[in-house]
């Protein structure tokens, strides 16, 4: 994404460099300060169009990156599945060209199949930015996340980061790992046996099954949804059983010796994996997660937009 | 041109900041009302410099120092040269001030005209000004013109262009053709 190392699409995490993340992350600072000035918007991006794609439903992703592409001065179109011709059989190559015929220079794409975007990158002519395809990856949450701690903490090397829940289906999780890792944080996984990967320790993770055990142990702690849309089966017993041992509460808490950073990707089931007086708590940077969204994918789409010629 | 030729040396450049201390004071009395703002990323050490002159001549003053990157409002994003964003640092609040803009060289008024638009996202001031080290007179691609000026090159060559050596001991200013 630097003039050393150009890379053209956001496909994932995977493929990006610790310095292609620090120079987001510096322009992102920028962004931000640029967000809470008078006047929040450059046009930097005026003579680009952007589609975003929307496979699969999505309010936060989506709404953070429409707002990140006007902040820039871009155009933009949306499109989403459930209104469009896909739903007439047509296939995503012609969806996309079609799309790309009318002049569009970036994509945006959320879709429910692993590699999608990957894929795509290799039959259209166009920059790609993954917003998250599957249970693969979600680079840019990945991004808003590890800035979120950098800005909490200073620095995300050296950092103990678990990421508590459903591991198998969340392309959060994964793409997290591999940013975490490449900025030099620890990272552990930690939920039920079925809702984490076999050979996840593979990719040099921490596992645990014990909650406690994992608070005590990180400085940070990301819990994730259930993903009962992806879940072809039972892999609990009961979200009452789940949310008692592995949602966090105000409770379990309070019994750490020391203050820890509480994420969320969003959306919150309230109750669930976390309690609704944990989720609103001044150990809580949800919101912050968020509001560093704008500012991370400003950054991902200015340092691509650069490069289009 | 093969020779470079020396625009500004060390005791050129401090003369010429007195005067342009000396110049503001005249113009702006305590600076109750005026922000030096430095362009990033070269403007930013003349800027200082002349903010520590004008303390030194008028140590009571309510001078307020910024420091300004125009990189999301460049005209040329996406055309081929790829460019980092520096930090913008304004810590006050521009409505209804004076703003003077430092940089060191003035050339086709592109940045400077990027630079005003990235200034106006932080409010609307009063009045800005443009203070230059060298300005390249005859090379503007803009109609943009510098209120204080150091040196002034009228050289029509578009083959030239001017290199600031900027180390704490030592300031030079060359001019030089673009091999070099």
């Amino acid at each position: 994404m630097t003039a050393n190392a150009p890379i053209k699409h956001l496909l994932g995490i995977k493929g990006l460099s610790e310095s292609h993340i620090q120079t987001i992350f510096e322009t992102a600072d920028n962004f931000k300060s640029l967000l809470n000035s008078p006047v929040k918007k450059t046009p930097a991006l005026r003579d680009v169009t952007i589609a975003n794609l929307f496979f699969e439903n999505s309010t936060r992703t989506r709404v953070s990156f429409e707002l990140a592409e006007k902040r820039l001065g871009a155009d933009i179109i949306n499109f989403s599945s459930s209104s469009s011709s896909v739903k007439k059989g047509e296939t995503l190559i012609d969806t996309v060209n079609n799309i790309l015929s009318m002049k569009v220079d970036m994509v945006v794409m959320r879709h429910p199949a692993p590699g999608a975007c990957v894929f795509l990158s290799k039959h259209i002519d166009a920059q790609i930015v993954n917003a998250g395809d599957g249970t693969h990856e979600h680079p840019t949450q990945a991004l808003l996340d590890a800035y979120s701690i950098r800005e909490q903490y200073g620095d995300v090397a050296g950092k103990k980061v678990v990421i508590v829940g459903d591991i198998l289906h969340s392309r959060v999780a994964l793409s997290n790992i591999y940013c975490l890792q490449l900025l030099g944080a620890e990272v552990m996984v930690c939920g039920p046996a079925t809702l984490i990967p076999k050979h996840i320790a593979a990719l040099g993770v921490k596992v645990s099954h014990n909650l406690e055990e994992a608070l005590n142990w990180c400085d940070v702690a990301n819990m994730l949804r259930i993903q009962l849309e992806r879940q072809d089966q039972r892999y609990f017993p009961s979200l009452k059983e789940y949310s008692r041992l592995y949602g966090l509460t105000m409770e379990k808490l309070q019994r750490l010796q020391k203050e820890i950073c509480i994420m969320h990707p969003g959306p919150i089931n309230r109750g669930v994996e976390i309690s609704s007086d944990v989720a609103d708590s001044d150990q809580s940077i949800i919101l912050q997660q968020v509001e560093n969204g704008v500012a991370v994918r400003m950054a991902v789409l200015f340092l691509l937009g650069q490069q289009r010629l | 041109m093969s020779q470079p030729k020396l625009l500004i040396n060390t005791l050129k450049l401090n003369l010429i900041i007195k005067r342009f201390a000396l110049q503001l004071i005249e113009m702006h009395g305590d600076f109750s009302q005026t922000a030096i703002i430095g362009l990033q990323p070269r403007g930013i050490s003349l800027a200082k410099k002349l903010c520590d002159y004008i303390n030194e001549l008028q140590p009571e003053n309510a001078l307020k120092y910024g420091e300004l990157d125009h990189t999301f409002f460049r005209d040329d994003i996406g055309r081929g040269e790829i460019f980092m964003p520096k930090k913008s640092n304004i810590n006050f609040s521009t409505e209804n001030l004076n703003i003077i803009l430092v940089d060191d060289v003035l050339y086709t008024g592109r940045s400077v005209r990027a630079s005003i638009d990235a200034l106006m996202s932080f409010g609307r001031p009063k009045q800005v000004e443009l203070m230059v080290l060298v300005d390249r007179r005859f090379q503007r691609e803009l109609p943009i013109s510098p209120n204080y000026v150091g040196v002034v090159v009228d050289s029509r060559s578009t083959g030239e262009h001017v290199k600031v050596e900027w180390t704490e001991d030592q300031q030079q200013v060359w001019l030089l053709s673009k091999k070099e």
